[in-house]
Order: C-alpha cells, then sequence, then structure tokens
C-alpha cells in the first residue's frame, strides 16, 4: 500500500494545528454576547460547518458536470467523497443550530423555511448515497450518481437564500435579514475575526478529508481490481 | 413516405453526444415522442393495468386517510388539500415505478433505444404518457373526494393548481424512474430518490390549494405558485440537458 504523501501529511497536521487555534478563538478570543451568553459560541461553527455543507455539494455538483463529459474517473471520486464529507458536516452544522436553537428559541426545531429547506438538502444527499449503493455496475453507478448530484443540488442555492427570501425566524448574521427573526445580534471585530477564521480553518478540513477520501476511495479500487484479478 | 426519411436523418446527428447540452428539439423529435404516447395509451387501453389500479389505489388511500385522521368535518376542511396531494403523489409514484419497468421487462426498451431518433423523445414521451395516465387518476379522484369530503373543488385556479403541480412531479419523476429502474431494489428506490427532489413542487401546491379552498387573498399565495412554475422550468431544463446520459448503453 502506498503510503500517504508528504503534502498530504504536512496538510493533515496543519490542518489539526488551525482547528486548536480556531478553538482557542472562538472560547477565549471571541468576547461574550451579552443577550445570548456562552451558547453562542456555537455560531462560528455552526456557520463555519454549514458553509462546508454547502461548498462541498457544490463541488459534487461541479466535478459530476466535468465526470459527465469527460468519462474520467478521478472526478467520481471526488463526487463521492465531497458528497459524504457535505453530507457529516451538514448534520454537524444542523445539531450545533439545534443545541443554540433549544435556550434562545425554546425549541430544538421548528419547520421554519430555513431548517426545512435544510432538512430537504440532508435528505437528497443521503438519497445521493443510497443511489451509489444500490446499482452495481461500477459505469452505471458513476453516470447515475453524476446525473443525481446535479438533480440534488437545486436544494442548495434555495437552502443558502431561504433566510434572504422567505419570512423566518431564523437569524441573516451577514448582510440585512427579516427584523422578525430572533436570535440576530451585530458582531464585533473580534467575533468577525473568529468567524472568518473558522470558515477558514473549515475549509481547510474540507480539502484535507477529501483528499484523504480520494485516495481511500482509488485504494479502494486498486483493492477490487486485485481481488477480480486473483480471486476468480 | 416522408415520415420515413425524416428520423433516419437524424441517424447521422445521433453520436454527437458532445452537441447533447445545446441540442434543441426537431420536428422529427416531436413526432417520435407522440408516437411513444400513443403507443403507450393504445397498450394501456388493451391491458387497463396501469390507471384502473391506480384509481382503486387512490380511493382506498383516502378512506384510509378518513379513519386514520378520526376526520370530522372542520378537520376535514384544514386537511383536505393536504390529502389530496398525499394521495396524488403515492398514486404517481406507483404510475412512475411502471413507466419503464414495463419496457424493460417486456425487453421492448432495447427496441426504443435502437430506434433512429434523438434520446430526448423517448423522455418527453415517456413523461407525457406518466403526465396522461395521472390526470386520468386525478380526473376520477377529484370529483369522488369532492362528494365524501363535501368540498367543491372544481374552481379554474385549483384545477390549474392540481395540473402544474402533478406536471412538476411527473417531470423529476420521469429522470428518477430511468434511474431506479436499474437499481436493485427499484420499487423502493424512485421514492427515496424522488421524494426528497419533489419537495419544493408538492410542499408550494399543497400551500397554494390550501389557500385557494380557505379562500385567503391571492397575493398570500402567489409566491407559492410562482415557486410552483418555476420548478417546472428548472427541472424540465434539467431533465432536458441529463437525460442522454441515463439511457447511455
Amino acid at each position: 500500500m502506498e503510503p500517504a504523501s508528504r503534502n498530504l501529511r504536512t496538510l493533515t497536521y496543519i490542518s489539526a494545528a488551525l482547528f486548536l487555534v480556531s478553538l482557542y478563538m472562538v472560547f477565549f478570543y471571541a468576547p461574550l454576547e451579552v443577550v445570548m451568553g456562552q451558547v453562542q459560541r456555537v455560531f462560528y461553527y455552526h456557520v463555519s460547518s454549514l458553509w462546508v455543507g454547502m461548498l462541498a455539494f457544490l463541488v459534487t455538483f461541479i466535478v459530476g458536470i466535468i465526470y459527465l463529459r469527460t468519462g474520467n474517473l478521478k472526478w467520481d471520486r471526488i463526487a463521492v467523497g465531497s458528497a459524504e464529507i457535505g453530507l457529516v458536516f451538514t448534520i454537524m452544522g444542523t445539531a450545533g443550530g439545534a443545541i443554540w436553537a433549544r435556550p434562545i428559541w425554546n425549541t430544538w426545531w421548528t419547520w421554519d423555511p430555513r431548517l426545512t429547506t435544510t432538512t430537504i438538502m440532508l435528505l437528497l444527499y443521503v438519497a445521493y448515497l443510497m443511489l451509489r449503493q444500490g446499482i452495481d455496475d461500477p459505469e452505471r453507478r458513476r453516470r447515475f450518481a453524476s446525473v443525481y448530484g446535479i438533480v440534488a443540488f437545486v436544494s442548495v442555492p434555495l437552502t443558502f437564500f431561504a433566510i434572504r427570501i422567505w419570512r423566518t425566524i431564523h437569524p441573516v448574521v451577514i448582510g440585512t435579514g427579516d427584523p422578525e427573526a430572533e436570535g440576530g445580534f451585530n458582531m464585533t471585530p473580534r467575533m468577525v475575526q473568529t468567524l472568518l477564521f473558522s470558515f477558514f480553518t473549515f475549509t481547510l478540513l474540507y480539502i484535507t478529508l477529501l483528499w484523504h477520501r480520494v485516495r481511500l476511495e482509488r485504494l479502494s479500487e486498486h483493492m477490487a481490481a486485485l481481488r477480480a484479478k486473483f480471486v476468480s | 413516405m416522408d415520415n420515413i426519411s425524416e428520423p433516419l436523418q437524424s441517424v447521422s446527428t445521433l453520436p454527437d453526444v458532445s452537441a447533447a447540452i445545446v441540442k434543441t428539439p426537431t420536428p422529427g423529435t416531436l413526432r417520435a415522442a407522440f408516437a411513444i404516447v400513443w403507443k403507450d395509451i393504445a397498450a394501456e387501453l388493451r391491458s387497463k393495468e396501469i390507471v384502473t389500479a391506480l384509481i382503486v389505489f387512490s380511493l382506498l388511500v383516502i378512506v384510509i386517510f378518513n379513519f386514520a385522521l378520526q376526520l370530522d368535518r372542520t378537520a376535514r376542511e384544514n386537511v383536505a388539500a393536504g390529502v389530496l396531494w398525499v394521495t396524488f403523489i403515492f398514486a404517481a409514484t406507483l404510475g412512475l415505478n411502471r413507466t419503464f419497468a414495463s419496457e424493460i421487462d417486456r425487453g421492448s426498451f432495447d427496441g426504443l433505444l435502437l430506434a433512429p431518433v434523438d434520446r430526448s423523445a423517448i423522455f418527453f414521451g415517456k413523461l407525457i404518457s406518466t403526465f396522461v395516465f395521472i390526470l386520468l387518476v386525478e380526473l376520477v379522484v377529484i370529483p369522488v373526494f369532492s362528494v365524501l369530503y363535501g368540498i367543491a373543488l372544481f374552481e379554474p385556479l385549483f384545477l390549474l393548481v392540481v395540473v402544474l403541480g402533478t406536471l412538476g412531479y411527473a417531470i423529476v419523476g420521469t429522470l428518477l424512474a430511468a434511474m431506479a429502474v436499474h437499481t436493485r431494489a427499484r420499487e423502493v428506490m424512485l421514492p427515496v430518490l424522488l421524494f426528497p427532489v419533489s419537495l419544493p413542487v408538492v410542499l408550494a401546491a399543497v400551500r397554494v390549494s390550501q389557500g385557494l379552498l380557505a379562500g385567503v387573498e391571492w397575493s398570500r399565495i402567489s409566491a407559492a405558485f410562482s415557486l410552483v412554475v418555476t420548478y417546472n422550468v428548472i427541472f424540465l431544463a434539467i431533465a432536458y440537458m441529463t437525460f442522454d446520459y441515463l439511457v447511455e448503453e
């Protein structure tokens, strides 16, 4: 088995180090929000996780189109890896949102447009992975998954703009939102710095994980080929 | 005789997959699509296997809802639109499961693929025939529902929403049915793939229908109505551009 390349290992260490720094910033550097208290600190990772989720689905969408055009296997490996990582980060972000909503909205969950569209997005990518599991022929699996990745992506901009189109209680911290939203606040410079740093860290973490996942996929394809060669 | 020469001309354009994204439908495509629709309708007229079964199924769903929800008079008016749409999408999903499965089980799908016509003709043919079948089911279900639940449903706007919502569901459904038919548990896979994609159009259609039945002013439901229309346009475009990749063998 080929070992992970030097670049990949370096990137992994950098991501880990940056993550520790961002944890420090979230808990000690960023000031305490006066109205909501400590629970507001969930916000930095909540937004960053969902940002990575949407970025990952965008990547699945784009490489899906490239795969359909070129038929090159490497694009499909990126597509499946990105969809899996995006799903995990979306679940994390949603869970973080629920933890914040419990004291602020006084409920874990509500069928608000933003939360509804996020749920649809989650279900779509669960279906994406189920579709991949359900097709035996590898070439057809890649083709169908690329098309479903394109169809599913329609939900992502819908989710992103949901709080900007419909009346909702979900706050819009970046830009201007509905005055009826509950739990909005104005960020101090230190909060902005912390948020931007979390964004950066999570994006780098996404790239690292994707790289590992693509390598894993390549190795498992290699294994399958070897097994087919020697077992039969 | 000229209708024979025309599909033959398009043979030369068929392998040009790179042009698939920017292709435009030719008159031959439309004629081929309607040939498929006609074939499906003729087969249905003789076998009567899909529409009759879907009508009976829909009526059973309505009866089950009535007892499951313990509907009294006011509750009935509140949930009518929801019950009606759930009935429609259940019936439509069952119908969509047969759209390509019936062709593949009889081995006639390869024949369709071999036909010297644009592949999108197959999509549009299947879309239209499925849409017609679901509309026929709704044509029977709506009056029966109207009588059983004591609600007047024959309003032009209400019927328009039903038609547009059904069309949106059929567009995405036909595209995904072509996928699901090649998966291992295809009858189970279709709803798993289709329900999340169709949620926006179903939510919007339910909201408009409910608003119309409750008699709220149009400005409060017009946004949901435009979502139904937008959804149709977006997914018709996506289906048109991607269907070729699903039937490429």
